[in-house]
């Protein structure tokens, strides 16, 4: 009795994947262990849905998402704590073009490879920007980070809001998230999104019928980027800090792990991957100093053993995505 | 080796001071093609970018530092430090990437990327989390006079080791039977399978003798740039700027470019400091606008 209707509620969530998403993030925050736990999720399942475009859609492997998920929260930052800007929204709308420009000039580097030299290349540019940053001190702060961003209260029409309140801030970011699941779904739906993976599935007949794949993946990398951009910006506004560290190849290390870990190529999966991550880390952190230790295992059995992620591996069984 | 921008800001361009920035050049080169040279062999014959590479190099500077505790022989060290690592090479190939083989290049990228990341870290709970200093043995610690300038014996030391290798490497690679078999099944695997040849045992080998020069560069390292865990993830992204460079899968290219951009670091660090952490990233941009093959590279190589 109770197992039909959890099939038929799955079932119904497997047919209407935004209104799930939709439902199952508005109460997440009342039933995660706690609130900050939530907004993370949020934010890293958001990051992890841009590298899932590229990686797990267009199989493209970037090791240097850091770079766009930096410059959207350096963006976003700047703007907010140098340049004054008074409204969140020409912030992060600041944040996400300069992912966007971003991903514009180190995918068209990068694209000049295909395969593994394309995960080496991103990975390199990436770094290379954490060292501009490194010692453009006086823009972006340097080694300390960048400082003082206030978190200013957001403007809709005829209403301004305070986002102090972690609920608040969490809603805020819900809204923005949900509108980026939504707007990637349309995406993956739609010819493009078709043409993407014919792409990861083979690129050379692809070609023969009749694709400019260069460009096509050159627009699923800036597609990618501004996702990431996104995720950085909004994490910037959480943590009211940019970190140098989040240029550094750590982060593009983390996202690759989270997406992995739910499941590359399947929709959800980011999401799974970034709470699952999120949640051990933190667990583990507490008892364990070297945690990573126990990720980088966990990670290389889900390698060798369960390619498909915990969402790939939940859904494959069920025969759908 | 000075740690790179902490060098004055005006520089006193003598002859002398820029010719040992030159030798400088020349040891940071050879660390560099030390590595990138078993990162190309592993990769012309499986495929593999070994994202622990680096984790390697960094796992050679503590064993050394281990043994030269146990045996106090620097030069026992020198023999024994790239055997362990290496040993450890061919575990990892044999129960970890070997399970890999036939899925996508991505594969055991990520997976070797996993290892690095426990490796970071099993390192600092054995070792601990500071890092550790490692002095150049006694015969080797003093400056020696070229007549023009002096320079560390232990450098020069250093520059003439990877000589030997690199020699002892080709010699091994052109005048032996086992060179034969891994040119020949870098250039067409199912071939050389057809010839009944067993190539799971070469690759076996090619990733032991990868690592173990991987371990050597690490304990040839540790004594002029410090021994820590973090090491090894700084020096891969180097290296795969010098395969990229070079064209990956091709020995002489990962010779000239890691020379190359260890001159260029050396170079930039003495003229302009700020823009030594990015000039590599910036003559890796040229290349690739210009020949994105790479300087030595075939078009096309595991594309």
């Amino acid at each position: 009795m109770i197992q039909g209707a959890f099939r038929r509620l799955a079932a119904w969530g497997a047919a209407h994947p935004i209104a799930s998403f939709t439902v199952f993030f508005a109460v997440f925050p009342f039933i995660a262990p706690y609130q900050a736990l939530a907004t993370q999720v949020l934010i890293f399942g958001l990051f992890a849905l841009g590298f899932n475009l590229l990686y797990g859609y267009t199989g493209l492997l970037s090791f240097g998402h850091a770079a766009y998920y930096g410059l959207g929260a350096y963006g976003t930052g700047i703007a907010l704590a140098k340049l004054k800007v008074t409204s969140l929204w020409v912030a992060l709308g600041l944040g996400l073009g300069t992912a966007m420009v971003g991903g514009v000039l180190v995918g068209f580097f990068c694209l000049r490879r295909r395969g593994i030299y394309f995960a080496m290349l991103t990975l390199a540019f990436a770094q290379m920007l954490y060292f501009i940053a490194f010692h453009a001190a006086d823009l972006t702060g340097g080694d300390d980070g960048l400082r003082g961003i206030p978190l200013l209260p957001l403007a809709l029409p005829g209403v301004s809001l305070s986002l102090r309140h972690p609920l608040a801030f969490y809603f805020f970011a819900y809204v923005l998230v949900v509108l980026a699941v939504a707007g990637l779904k349309r995406i993956l739906d739609s010819p493009f999104g078709a043409v993407l993976q014919a792409i990861r599935e083979n690129s050379d007949r692809a070609v023969a019928c009749g694709y400019d794949i260069d460009r096509i993946k050159l627009l699923s990398f800036v597609f990618s980027a501004s996702f990431a951009g996104l995720a950085g910006g909004l994490d910037a506004l959480r943590l009211t800090v940019v970190p140098v560290e989040a240029l550094y190849w750590s982060t593009s290390g983390q996202v690759v792990i989270m997406t992995l870990l739910g499941g590359a190529g399947t929709f959800f999966g980011p999401f799974v991957g970034a709470a699952t991550y999120l949640v051990l880390a933190d667990r583990l952190s507490i008892f364990f100093e070297y945690w990573p230790l126990v990720i980088g295992v966990i990670f290389m059995v889900f390698v060798l053993f369960l390619p498909q992620g915990i969402w790939g591996t939940l859904t494959a069984r069920r025969g759908q995505r | 080796m000075q740690k790179r921008g902490t060098r004055s800001r005006v520089p006193d361009v003598s002859l002398s001071a820029l010719t040992a920035q030159v030798f400088t050049g020349l040891v940071l080169g050879g660390i560099l093609v030390l590595l990138a040279i078993g990162l190309s062999l592993i990769f012309g014959l499986m495929t593999v970018v070994n994202f622990a590479h680096g984790s390697f190099y960094m796992l050679g500077a503590y064993v050394a530092f281990s043994v030269l505790g146990l045996t106090k022989s620097f030069w026992a060290t020198l023999v024994l430090a790239p055997l362990a690592v290496g040993t450890l090479g061919f575990m990892v190939e044999r129960f970890l990437i070997r399970r890999l083989y036939g899925r996508s290049p991505d594969d055991p990228l990520l997976l070797t990327f996993g290892l690095s990341l426990a490796m970071v870290e099993g390192v600092k709970l054995l070792w601990g989390k500071i890092g550790l200093t490692v002095d150049p043995p006694k015969q080797l610690a003093a400056a020696v006079d070229l007549g023009f300038m002096n320079f560390p014996v232990y450098r020069l030391f250093v520059i003439a080791v990877t000589a030997v290798v690199l020699v002892a490497l080709w010699l091994f690679l052109q005048r032996t039977n086992v060179g034969l078999i891994i040119r020949a099944g870098s250039r067409d695997a199912l071939m050389v399978r057809a010839l009944g040849l067993d190539l799971n045992r070469v690759w076996l080998l090619v990733f032991g003798i990868g690592i173990g020069m991987a371990g050597l560069a690490g304990v040839l390292a540790g004594p002029m740039r410090g021994v820590y865990a973090e090491m090894g993830v700084e020096i891969i992204i180097d290296c795969f700027v010098v395969v990229v460079v070079g064209g990956m899968g091709s020995l002489a290219g990962a010779i000239v470019a890691g020379l190359l951009i260890g001159e260029i670091v050396s170079l930039t660090t003495f003229f302009a400091p700020k823009l030594a952490e990015i000039i590599v990233f910036i003559v890796m941009a040229l290349v690739l606008l210009i020949r994105p093959s790479g300087l030595f590279g075939e078009a096309g190589l595991a594309e």
